[in-house]
């Protein structure tokens, strides 16, 4: 072994980066097995109901159409744990675009005529999609997403607030929000000799061969589901999803290789979504700003077939000390598609509420918003009462706002004029927790001085093979050139999904644990036999031990917006973040990851939302014409948007030290934006996202 | 050489027609209702240009025709015998990158990739647009007419906000224009 410098840390360039620039990188649908079909699904237009009949006739005679699927005419599978991949499997129309049947066809043109000519016939019931804060099927659920307690009571939250003497009680909404990687879910999938194989926009593919195992009653060992390049997922390529399953289903009816992409304005109701989220935030504090009782009440959506219930209060049992504290999820189910995980799931919108509470509060009590949130860091985790195992908000407060210039704020708002615009400046903390999940890996020394590093990580952007590859190394004390990665193949060791910003962690943790071991071996140098020495690793046991710790990250987020008082534009002409996430593994990939999330973040709180329609069920804005992700317009050019962070050393998390970064970007940036955006112009605003209608006429009269 | 034919074979729905892709000719016969995108990807297994909406929405189908950046999924490939399509994968010279792909490796701005090729080649179609005095919605009107337009910040950011990047890589995207121009 050579002596080298450890790379870790450094902003070592993408390992793909060359097949992504140049094209060679191959996606899910862009396999090409012989004799391979396309598949169109059929999405219901009915909000609730049942399928009666399917009209496949004018679809089958059609040139090219090979066959119709539908839940009477295929073979019948095993129902999945997870009640949305049970397409095609009876009548039931839980929600407007689940899958009803599937065309398949020589062609793309033909699968799409085809699906177009299929008729469906229904019988309808009444529907309801509409979320109210007073909806009689509202009620307190066990547990929010993450397992977290649905309900979490300190001491006499209403009590305290009642005798506060400075009181922030108000509601905020955050509309259901989408994914929308910018590749359409695929999957491209063959038998042959009673093996399937499939390549799948996933974020995990251990877990998608464990779905498929389960639906077509299949030992894993006859699986096997590639990931190899993932066109981004944000949480809705973090389980199975149908397209995947019906893939799988046509290739088996049809006895040749299919695949399906599905069309964009299918995604919304077939991935998940960010569910639409109702807070109600009650600060209690004395005129010095100390909290006395916090309180936060998020109220969501769920369907009908799934109880899935975004954490949006948990970020509060975290973040402020406070002698009070009350945090309560509630939900009700309704006639739509089932959410799920989206980018800081719970953390997106709770901090949006809860960071322009404390923004409020800060205004109520005349304190500078960054020495308000200074002022209530606690000392161990209010929920808990748990030790963190390191904690630097404060570090990120003050270092951002250095940073920003923000010391040379006047804090009045709605006093910055130029022409019709107002400017103003705004912050708001962000925090994600520490996840990890258990793991295998292998590490071999190859004749010849070369390694290889095998795991079934995906990288579905983040730089996971670039960044495993450098723990390798490292671990090994070998040039990052010699070190071979192999991810993204359901064959590899099984490894958890790349979501819940616990990649890294999981996935370094064993790589980490199988080169330290391999190391060790080839200490004394032994004469390796042909096919090379290995070490696996495995980290069940070490990560389920649990930590006594608390353990997060967080950061500061930092906006400056310009309000065009006659358009009711709202611009983010400036915005910085500052983040305190363990050690950085990888300063390039670190940027683009914390710069993207703040990108979404901006998206966020000026231009996302989706609606659903009363009238027909189903979301209204179903393509990227009608649901604005940002363009490179919305967001400012460098050094106008920046990223930074500390180098924080944090012994109790894992071999390489990293707390995560894949989400905390988004957390903070939409509270930035909206605080901000009162500092313009004096006005609260406190329904995602502004766009110029809303900011419009609430400016109207006032400024 | 021929790609053989796309889709329907149903007499009367096809035609037949010569594409120059990346400096290659095709004789092709083609299901009227093919897109280029679709002829790209599935009948020339060009695979770097992206499908992301196929509506014409996101820009990651972008390809240069004729030297121009287009919506490759918006033009129906019928409608285009003799014209010169230039993909990412024709961009560089044998195995060297393309100044615009240098660029954007040197910048990080990528993340999942899926976006990549569209972006570079609308890089490659904004760089000759600027150098050729296109305006845009960015452009100061007392620009003189012709003359090249000085790709600045706004500048680039208004011209490339046809190509959506859900990783959000705009910053390093500007970046990696800014270099180049």
């Amino acid at each position: 072994m050579t002596d080298t410098t450890s790379e870790l840390g450094t902003g070592v360039p993408r390992r793909e980066g060359r097949d992504k620039v140049t094209g060679a990188a191959r996606y899910a649908a862009e396999f090409a097995p012989p004799g391979r079909l396309y598949a169109w699904p059929v999405p219901a237009i009915v909000a609730a109901g049942s399928v009666r009949s399917v009209d496949a006739a004018a679809a089958l005679a059609l040139p090219g159409v090979v066959d119709v699927l539908t839940a009477r005419n295929t073979a019948p599978r095993a129902p999945a744990d997870d009640p949305t991949l049970n397409v095609l499997q009876d009548d039931d129309v839980p929600h407007r675009g689940w899958f009803v049947a599937l065309v398949v066809a020589e062609t793309l043109e033909a699968a799409r005529a085809g699906a177009q000519a299929v008729r469906v016939h229904y019988d309808t019931r009444p529907h309801d999609v509409t979320l109210t804060r007073d909806h009689r099927e509202r009620y307190v659920p066990e547990e929010a997403n993450g397992g977290h307690p649905a309900v979490r009571e300190r001491g006499d939250a209403p009590g305290a607030f009642d005798a506060a003497p400075i009181r922030v009680d108000a509601a905020y909404d955050v509309p259901p929000l989408h994914n929308h990687p910018m590749e359409p879910h695929a999957a491209t999938a063959s038998w042959e000799d009673g093996h399937l194989t499939v390549h799948d926009s996933s974020q995990g593919s251990t877990a998608v061969r464990a779905a498929l195992a389960q639906i077509f009653g299949l030992a894993e060992d006859r699986i096997t589901v590639t990931s190899a390049h993932v066109g981004g997922g944000f949480g809705s390529k973090g389980t199975p999803r149908p397209h995947v399953v019906l893939a799988a289903l046509a290739a088996r009816h049809t006895g040749r290789p299919v695949t399906l992409a599905l069309p964009r304005r299918d995604l919304p109701a077939a991935v998940g979504h960010r569910a639409p989220t109702l807070h109600r935030v009650r600060l209690g504090a004395d005129p010095d700003g100390i909290l006395l009782s916090v309180e936060h009440t998020a109220l969501t959506h769920t369907s009908r077939i799934k109880e899935f219930v975004e954490q949006a209060a948990v970020p509060a049992r975290v973040m402020y000390g406070s002698p009070h504290s009350s945090t309560v999820h509630e939900v009700v189910p309704l006639d739509v598609a089932s959410p799920s995980w989206m980018r800081a799931p719970g953390e997106a919108p709770g901090m949006y509420a809860l960071e322009s509470a404390m923004d409020e509060l800060a205004e109520r009590t005349g304190l500078d918003p960054v020495e308000l949130r200074v002022l209530n860091d606690p000392a161990d985790e209010p929920d808990s009462g748990r030790p963190f195992s390191s904690r630097h908000l404060v570090e990120c407060l003050r270092e951002g706002a250095r940073r920003f210039g923000w010391e040379e704020r006047d804090p009045r708002p709605g006093v910055r004029r130029d022409g019709p615009r107002l400017t103003g400046t705004g912050v708001a903390a962000a925090t994600y927790p520490v996840l990890v999940s258990p793991c295998r890996a292998t590490a071999t020394a190859l004749p010849g001085g070369d390694y290889l590093v095998r795991v079934n990580a995906t990288d579905i952007g983040t730089g996971a093979r670039t960044v495993l590859g450098q723990i390798a190394a490292d671990a090994l004390g070998a040039p990052g050139d010699r070190v071979r990665v192999e991810i993204g193949d359901s064959d590899l060791p099984p490894a958890p999904l790349a979501g819940g910003s616990s990649g890294t962690a999981s996935w370094g943790w064993a790589v980490h644990e199988a080169c330290a071991t391999l190391a060790g071996r080839l200490a004394g140098d032994p004469e390796l036999p042909p096919e090379g020495l290995t070490a696996e690793a495995d980290t069940a046991e070490a990560v389920e031990a649990g930590s006594p710790y608390a353990r997060h990250a967080f950061g500061a987020h930092f906006a400056e917006v310009s309000v065009d008082t006659d358009t009711g534009e709202v611009r983010v002409v400036r915005a910085y973040g500052h983040f305190a996430a363990g050690r950085i593994l990888n300063a390039r990939t670190a940027r683009s990851q914390f710069l993207g999330g703040m990108v979404m973040g901006i998206g966020m709180a000026l231009t996302e939302q989706s609606t659903l329609d009363p009238a027909f069920g189903g979301f209204a804005e179903r393509d990227l014409a009608a649901y604005h992700v940002p363009v490179s317009a919305d967001i400012p050019a460098p050094p106008a948007i920046e990223a930074g962070w500390l180098d924080e050393a944090d012994p109790h998390l894992n071999p390489v030290g990293g707390k995560g970064i894949g989400e905390i970007g988004i957390v903070g940036m939409a509270a930035a934006v909206g605080n901000a955006a009162h500092h313009a112009t004096g006005v609260r605003f406190r329904s995602l996202p502004l766009t110029p209608d809303k900011v419009r006429a609430a400016l109207a009269g006032v400024v | 050489m021929s790609a053989g034919v796309l889709g329907s074979l149903e007499a009367g729905h096809t035609s037949s027609l010569r594409l120059r892709v990346n400096g290659e000719w095709y004789e092709l016969s083609l299901d009227n209702r093919v897109a280029l995108l679709d002829v790209l990807r599935e009948g020339l297994g060009l695979t770097g240009s992206k499908k992301g909406c196929d509506h014409g929405q996101c820009g990651a189908c972008t390809v240069l025709v004729d030297g121009r950046r287009v919506n490759s999924c918006l033009l129906l490939a019928v409608a285009l015998d003799g014209a010169r399509v230039t993909t990412v994968e024709g961009l560089g010279e044998g195995d060297g990158l393309h100044p615009v792909q240098e660029a954007f490796l040197d910048r990080d701005a990528f993340q999942c990739g899926y976006c990549t090729p569209g972006q570079i080649c609308s890089t490659v179609g904004v760089l000759e647009e600027a150098a050729q005095g296109y305006p845009s919605a960015a452009t100061d009107p007392d620009h003189p007419a012709g003359e090249p337009v000085p790709l600045t910040g706004d500048e680039i950011r208004e011209r490339l906000s046809g190509n959506l990047c859900r990783c959000g890589a705009y910053p390093n995207i500007v970046d990696a224009v800014r270099d180049l121009s």
